[in-house]
């Protein structure tokens, strides 16, 4: 059973009062660090942890911190970034959701730290009844002194707000964020410049995810070196799961960095294994963006290595036989589940959700997306999946913002992996519409390992 | 003798001192000829333009003298500064190329193609790119975007299903213009150019937007279907103006002045703006003194004469409608 250093009290009784969070050792950290630590060495203990960006690149949040600009008479700003859109990735929802003043106290250090004295939540339009939450939780935090003028008689003031987004996923981009907090259409900005350098309202500004935020606290409690003992190698701490899909248990689950696959999914105090009794097919382990892995690429990697849940060992094997970690959105496939149908999913979602700055996103999207639709309904051709393949290779790596790459990728590893099965719909098309599912021949199974 | 603020750049194996801060595309136009990349949506004059249309996307193949790493990714040579002893493939790379004949292949899945009707046709960045880049056969079989046409104003029609979203007339009616009432609505491929809603705008330099278009999606109503442009003599002409510089081009057939457009350069972009009175409501000739023909460097189309000197039947056709 891992260890829980975000979730520890998400089940007690009114944690998401102010009371009860406190009682249960809430607002330590900021106690502790305006009264015995500089900024400069909370920047340390965080460095020090390891800690990584938990809303999909994994960018080591030390490192981000200190890339700063620190120029004189410029305010500068921390922005959390809770607009959690990806498909599968359900994760920040649930923390804000059961224990806002996490993410509250987690936003009053990391700011210290950084020299903000203003500081922004952007939540995703579609949260809500989450905006009232926090909204009512940050009210609190203001009536007992750790918001407002001179915390807690430290001489630190910090005012903190949330805004909700509009409901667009492309939003959850960092300069698209910014854009939009700022009032304006939510394009991704060209970089450089970094945010770090030039963010919001051309200030020095820091996004960071809502589960890298409220990270820091206990990095804070407990000390950096503390946090780095959890985790194998370059993945330390403990990480939100998002598990959804044909499991025994869906849910939002924190474990520690480093824990077998195979034990995610089968084990009892995780997703508990695949749903009446169905056996694996795929699974997309970081949200909708990263590759998706055949059944045999799951628990072990090509190289026959034991898959586990960190950055490294996810993407190894690179995109031929590996994905990434990425946001932690993990999506479960069982044997009744269609390939081509999921692809073309969320090929519509990417083209719904593409800006349309960039010529190869904003065509490119709706060319998948309607190629796709033939597939899946058996008005496909052979040249179709070739065709697939070209249009996704064209947008990968030439757009504004990463977008473009998150609608290529999981197009490119369903053709790489279950070329066979978009075949079939093509040769066998009344078939595939009969069968609401996708190829199962036992071929595919012949190798499987869990 | 080398200037010591300078920095050298390399592209296609021709070398250039230029400016640091310059951009790629900006250093490639100081060399000249072939090596410069297309550029559908950068804009020298207008601020934050460029970065969109990625038809000017090159290879760095060393970074800098002091980091010599290539660059991973390709990058929009209009948005990306040079650095002393870098070296940039354009023409020279298969792999820019091919992104490159990937872009053009997206543009024009969802264009109408309809150049036989379009204004713009003959001087249209679109058709040069196709021309020059492009893939003869589109492998795109599905209903290609459709929009209504909307007038904007009194002068202008934007005709949104030409559209390339390069953002040009955004920036020009925001940087030109005082009040936002042109932007972009929607999202995705059904983003479209919107004035707010429908606003007539009425900005003295709101005409500029026509000559900053890339394709066909803003022309002048004045000018609409009067004639293709290719039957049309390019004279550069000047008169007083107490608004802009009144420096500008006549577009005459005989004695008449069918259309009135800014000066572009090789690289179809505005130096000086003109006001809405040169455009739309100077068409008597005796208005202007006339300077002499104007040579168009750039247009493969105009230039290159490749069109027949009779009237085709649907134009006039047209004229009608
Ligand atoms: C299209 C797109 C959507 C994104 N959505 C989110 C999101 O909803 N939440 C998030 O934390 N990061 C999202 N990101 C990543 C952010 O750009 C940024 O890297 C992240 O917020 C940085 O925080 P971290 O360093 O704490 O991970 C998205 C990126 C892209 C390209
Ligand atoms: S990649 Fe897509 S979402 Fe990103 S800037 Fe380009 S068009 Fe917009
Ligand atoms: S109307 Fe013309 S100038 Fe405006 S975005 Fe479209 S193509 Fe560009
Ligand atoms: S001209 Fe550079 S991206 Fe359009």
């Amino acid at each position: 059973m891992s260890r829980k250093l975000l979730l520890e009290n998400a089940h007690i009784e009114g944690i998401n009062t102010y009371d009860v969070y406190r009682k249960n050792g809430g607002y330590r950290s900021v106690e502790k660090a305006l009264k015995s630590m500089s900024p400069d060495d909370i920047l340390e203990e965080v460095k020090k942890s390891g800690l990584r960006g938990r809303g999909g690149a994994g960018f080591p949040t030390g490192m981000k911190w200190s890339f700063l600009a620190k120029p004189d008479g410029v305010p500068r700003h921390l922005v959390c970034n809770a607009d959690e859109s990806e498909p599968g990735t359900f994760k920040d929802r649930y923390l804000m959701e059961k224990i806002p003043h996490l993410l509250i106290e987690g936003m009053i250090v990391s700011s210290f730290a950084l020299g903000a004295n203003q500081s922004y939540i952007y939540i995703r339009g579609e949260y809500m009844y989450v905006l009232q939450i926090l909204e009512k939780a940050i009210k609190e935090a203001y009536d007992n002194g750790w918001l407002g003028k001179n915390i807690q008689g430290s001489g630190f003031d910090f005012d903190l707000a949330v805004t909700p987004g509009a409901g667009a996923y492309i939003c959850g981009e960092e300069t698209a964020l910014i854009e939009s907090l700022e009032g304006n259409r939510g394009n991704p900005r060209m970089k450089p410049p970094f945010p770090a350098v030039k963010g919001l309202w051309q200030r020095p500004t820091v996004v960071n995810n809502v589960e890298t935020i409220a990270a820091v606290v206990p990095i804070v409690n407990d000390g950096g070196d503390e946090y780095a003992k959890i985790g194998i190698g370059r993945s330390t701490g403990t990480k939100l799961i998002s598990a959804s899909g044909n499991i025994n248990k869906p849910g939002v689950y924190e474990i520690d960095l480093g824990l077998s696959v195979e034990e995610f999914i089968y084990g009892d105090d995780y997703c508990g294994g695949i749903k009446n009794g169905k056996k694996l097919k795929a699974c997309v382990p970081g949200g909708s963006s990263v590759p998706i892995l055949p059944h045999y690429l799951v628990c072990k990697t090509a190289e026959g290595n034991d898959r586990l849940m960190t950055y490294e060992s996810l993407s190894e094997g690179g995109f031929e036989t590996g994905s990434m970690l990425g946001s932690g959105g993990f999506i479960v496939y069982d044997e009744d589940q269609c390939i081509v149908r999921n692809t073309w999913n969320f090929a519509r979602f990417y083209h719904h959700e593409s800006c349309g700055q960039c010529s190869p996103c904003r065509e490119g999207t709706g060319w998948m997306k309607k190629v796709l639709h033939n597939l899946e309904h058996g008005k496909g051709k052979q040249e179709d999946i070739d065709l697939l393949w070209d249009i996704q290779s064209k947008i990968e790596g030439n757009t504004i913002c990463p977008l473009g790459d998150a609608a290529a990728w999981p197009v490119a590893a369903a053709i790489r992996h279950f070329r066979e099965e978009f075949e079939w719909h093509v040769k066998e098309p009344s078939l595939s519409q009969e069968k609401n599912y996708g190829l199962v021949t036992e071929k595919q199974f012949e190798t499987e390992t869990a | 003798m080398a200037d010591e603020n300078k920095i050298k750049v390399t592209i296609d194996g021709k070398s250039v001192e230029v400016d640091p801060g310059t951009t790629i595309l900006d250093a490639a136009r100081q060399v000249g000829g072939d090596v410069v990349p297309p550029a559908m949506c950068y804009y020298s004059s207008l601020e934050g333009s460029g970065g969109k249309c990625r038809t000017c996307l090159v290879q760095v193949t060393k970074g800098s003298e002091r980091d010599p790493r290539p660059m991973p990714k390709l990058v929009p040579s209009c948005s990306t500064a040079v650095m002393d002893g870098m070296e940039v493939s354009n023409k020279t790379s298969d792999r820019v190329l091919e992104a490159r004949k990937g872009v053009v292949e997206l543009l024009l899945i969802n264009h109408p193609l309809d150049c036989p009707v379009c204004d713009q046709a003959g001087e249209c960045h679109l058709q040069d790119l196709a021309f020059e880049h492009g893939v003869s056969q589109s492998r795109y079989d599905f209903k290609r975007r459709e929009f209504d046409k909307v007038d904007i104003g009194e002068y202008i029609k934007l005709h949104m299903t030409r559209c390339i979203l390069c953002y040009r007339c955004v920036y020009t009616a925001n940087q030109l213009t005082e009040n936002r009432e042109h932007g972009v609505l929607k999202r995705g491929d059904a983003a479209e150019i919107g004035t707010f809603i429908e606003k007539n705008l009425k900005n003295d330099f709101i005409g500029n937007v026509i000559d900053v278009c890339p394709v066909g999606a803003l022309t002048d109503k004045t000018f609409r279907f009067r004639s293709r442009v290719w039957y049309t003599k390019p004279m550069d002409a000047h008169r007083n103006c107490e608004k802009c510089s009144g420096k500008s081009v006549l577009w005459m057939v005989g004695d008449e002045v069918t259309r009135v457009t800014a000066r572009k350069d090789e690289y179809g972009e505005v130096k000086e703006f003109i006001c809405n009175d040169c455009r739309f409501d100077s068409k008597d000739v005796s208005k202007w003194t006339i300077e002499g023909p104007r040579k168009i460097k750039r247009h493969s189309v105009i230039s290159a004469n490749h069109y027949s000197k009779e009237i085709p039947k649907h134009t006039t056709l047209l004229n009608k409608a």
